[in-house]
């Protein structure tokens, strides 16, 4: 029969406009929201999902996951009356590694010997020509640089990030990427613990 | 599991004597051919030895040695390892090769890159124009000692940005106006475009002679570069007598940003990230051509968990192509957005998957030399089994009711003959459309590359090789696909994702080397130079996109222009990767 073909077709999508519908009448009879908060959102995007799909950005945003990269930041550790103890220590790895090259770090010089310090003076990160490769991130060897979460930085000029606008402290890192994070921190502790007691042996 | 290395099997040299020598340079393969023997030598190639399908024409500039080279990829449909062949010419212009056109068709374009890119002659073809750049470029970008407008260093890390550290914006730099080269003398206001002439000078060779008194006019029609049914910035000058196409030629480059030129400034590692920019679909097909290469060249084994994890990455990523390739030909065809929108809520959730894996949605930037980056989180691996036994086979199956027996849609695509097999392989098709054309040629089976020996799935072969089996074959390649994931995530061992240590900066040894997987689109290949330093010497992309299309005008000679858009939509292009 001519037509068949059609209107099986039309079955399917005569039961997908439904399920827009019993979907959020299912949503409603169990008492909860289906859009505007994040049990909505994460059943959008769930194997289950049917009915409607799309997220209402910016009203609602997809959940980010823990890997999910954007433009880095740097990681500074909050120290005694709010000191910022940047991790940085301008070793230039994350400069050289970097594909499009986007990244600029002025070393510091000890004003009395001349030498290099390791703490970066400026440290500049275009974020108009990083290509959020997390590179930078992954090849720190100081959990220095990080990438971040924050996606929304439309701007009418420039995106050139410097040393102070760059700066983020670690419980922040810590919020975004909680794993990873607590993964570093206990690496490091475990270093630094084995440092010292090596210092310590070397003592005795 | 090791990459097998490429062994060859065909003595070239004995067979001629004389013209052709083993190539001996350590890290090397393959047989260097005398020039003057090369069409007779490829004749060989093809019609004794058996090799088919010519793959790749790759120039290289070997600027110390004073040397260009032409480097030939030959394989056998039926499967097993390729014959390299190379032309090695002095580096004094004209450089002439002869052109192979005449043996393999499927060399037309990829010789005019060549040309385009290193200015190298090939004698003998016939519409030697560039194709990358625009006519009246100045200069062959790829040679060594061609230097772009914004030229900093010969490779990076450039100096500037450690240990000096001062940021300025290249648009400082290189004022507007000025970040072009022109040529010697060059006059804007005077300046004829002489492209378009020789663009429309070699269609005027479809005139017609008219035997009757009634004189129709062909009417050039261009077809984009700015068409929603060209997929981007693809242009067709399409010679038309009424409503059949009696000559065409494809325009390119519109997206063209000298990928190559870029990879050999960069170092090894920092080309990872470039390569998702080709084919932006299939960010991790594009990631594991560029390992199997390097792999190969650094000759390191790859974790076994990470081969594992890659398989079932690349099929994914295959299984979302598809999808969006019949939703997107589906729009072509005029069934607006319904079936797109349907294909679109799968990929979603296969990019949230490769959101948590690897980090981005669609610049994945996932594989490293050795294996990946990271273990897939567990939740992750949880979606991946979810989708790929419970909701994409069924979904699949939805696809499948919704459009497949549609009649509207079977008269449009029925018995529009695409290309047969045999001027498939003449033309160095790859890819589903070769295989809806009955030709069962699939590199994860022909030349299997990682793991895929150990999977049970069939390679999916149509025998019409009309629209409507290159729709169909799409479908079948899903569910293969889904076979293959569901298979591995199955076998999963435990175990590191990476044989190799962290390194920012790899070290390659020279040689040379060449990968090439079964992208969703066919062969996607990348071939590699390195002569010991961080970065490569020669780094070459071979898309299928590109290649693919150097049949277009074969496969539309006849048919009625209406159906070019769905002639276009089946070879599934993609200009990130053909325009390189």
């Amino acid at each position: 029969m001519y037509g068949k073909g059609i209107l099986k077709g039309l079955s399917v999508t005569w039961k997908r406009f439904w399920s827009t519908y019993t979907e959020d009448i299912a949503w409603m009879l169990r008492g909860k929201k289906r859009y505007f908060n994040e049990d909505g959102v994460k059943a959008r995007a769930g194997k289950d999902t049917r009915g409607i799909f799309t997220v209402q950005y910016p009203e609602e945003k997809l959940i980010t996951p823990e890997e999910f990269r954007y433009v880095p930041f740097l990681v500074y550790d909050e120290g005694a009356e709010g000191k910022k103890e940047i991790r940085c220590t301008s070793c230039g790895i994350c400069a050289k590694v970097c594909p499009p090259q986007c990244i600029w770090i002025v070393r510091t010089n000890d004003p009395n010997t001349g030498r290099p310090v390791p703490a970066p003076a400026n440290f500049f990160i275009d974020a108009d020509i990083c290509m959020n490769c997390g590179f930078c991130a992954e090849y720190c060897p100081f959990d220095a640089i990080k990438m971040d979460h924050d996606f929304e930085i439309a701007s009418y000029g420039r995106n050139v990030f410097n040393l102070e606008k760059l700066l983020k402290p670690a419980s922040y890192y810590a919020g975004i990427r909680p794993h990873n994070a607590a993964r570093e921190d206990e690496a490091r502790r475990a270093k630094e613990a084995a440092k010292a007691a090596k210092a310590g042996a070397g003592a005795a | 599991m090791a990459t097998p290395l490429q062994t060859q099997t065909v003595d070239l040299a004995a067979r001629f004597p004389g013209a052709v020598a083993a190539d001996t340079r350590p890290g090397y393969s393959g047989f260097i051919v005398e020039k003057d023997r090369l069409v007779e030598t490829a004749t060989a190639v093809r019609d004794e030895f058996g090799y088919d399908l010519l793959t790749a024409v790759i120039g290289v500039d070997y600027l110390p040695e004073n040397k260009m080279e032409v480097v030939y990829h030959a394989y056998k449909t039926t499967g097993g390892p390729g014959l390299v062949f190379k032309v090695q010419v002095p580096r004094v212009d004209p450089v002439e090769v002869p052109s192979l056109i005449d043996v393999y068709p499927g060399a037309d374009l990829q010789e005019r890159e060549a040309w385009d890119l290193f200015g190298i002659k090939f004698t003998g073809h016939p519409d030697l124009r560039r194709i990358l750049m625009w006519e009246g470029f100045e200069g062959h970008p790829l040679r060594k000692d061609w230097k772009e407008p914004f030229y900093e260093e010969d490779a990076k890390p450039f100096k500037s940005r450690w240990p000096e550290g001062r940021h300025v914006s290249a648009e400082e730099k290189n004022p507007f106006k000025d970040n072009v080269n022109y040529p010697k003398n060059f006059d804007p206001e005077k300046w004829v475009p002489e492209g378009e002439a020789l663009l429309y000078g070699s269609l005027a060779r479809y005139t017609l002679k008219q035997d009757d008194d009634l004189g129709t006019d062909r009417i050039v029609v261009n077809m984009g570069p700015q068409h929603p049914s060209t997929h981007g910035v693809f242009r067709a000058a399409i010679t038309l007598d009424g409503e059949t196409i009696v000559g065409l030629k494809p325009v390119v480059g519109y997206l063209h940003r000298n990928h190559e030129k870029i990879g050999e400034r960069n170092t090894f590692l920092q080309n990872m990230p470039y390569t998702d920019r080709l084919d932006y679909f299939n960010s991790m097909s594009n990631n594991f051509g560029y390992a199997l290469a390097v792999e190969k060249l650094m000759n390191i084994p790859v974790a076994e968990r990470a081969d594992y994890i890659r398989i079932i990455m690349a099929e994914l990523s295959r299984i979302q192509n598809h999808l969006i390739f019949i939703g997107m030909l589906l729009n072509d065809l005029g069934a607006m957005y319904t079936p797109a929108l349907y294909a679109f809520e799968e990929r979603e959730l296969i990019l949230d998957i490769f959101e948590a894996v690897a980090g981005s949605r669609m610049m994945c930037n996932y594989f490293r030399f050795g294996g990946v980056v990271r273990d897939v989180p567990e939740d992750a691996m949880q979606k991946i089994k979810d989708l790929v036994f419970e909701r994409l086979p069924g979904k699949t199956d939805e696809m499948d009711r919704l459009l497949s027996e549609n009649e509207v849609l079977l008269s449009r695509l029925k018995g529009i003959h695409v290309i047969d097999g045999e001027t498939a392989i003449r033309y160095s098709m790859t890819g589903p459309v070769l295989r809806a054309a009955g030709v069962p040629y699939d590199i994860r089976r022909a030349d299997p590359y990682s793991v895929y020996d150990r999977f049970d799935f069939d390679v999916a072969v149509r025998q019409n090789g009309d629209l409507f089996d290159n729709y169909m074959i799409r479908l079948d390649e899903i569910r293969q696909s889904l076979r293959i994931v569901q298979q591995a995530v199955k076998q999963i061992p435990q175990g590191p994702i990476n044989s190799q240590k962290p390194q920012y900066q790899v070290r390659v040894p020279a040689g040379e080397a060449y990968g090439r997987i079964e992208s969703p689109k066919g062969e996607l290949a990348f071939y590699v130079v390195s002569n010991g330093k961080p970065n490569p010497w020669r780094y070459h992309v071979r898309p299928a996109s590109f290649v693919n299309i150097t049949a277009l005008e074969q496969i539309c000679l006849g048919t009625k222009i209406a159906d070019f858009v769905a002639l276009l939509g089946v070879l599934d292009i993609v200009m990130g990767e053909l325009d390189r």
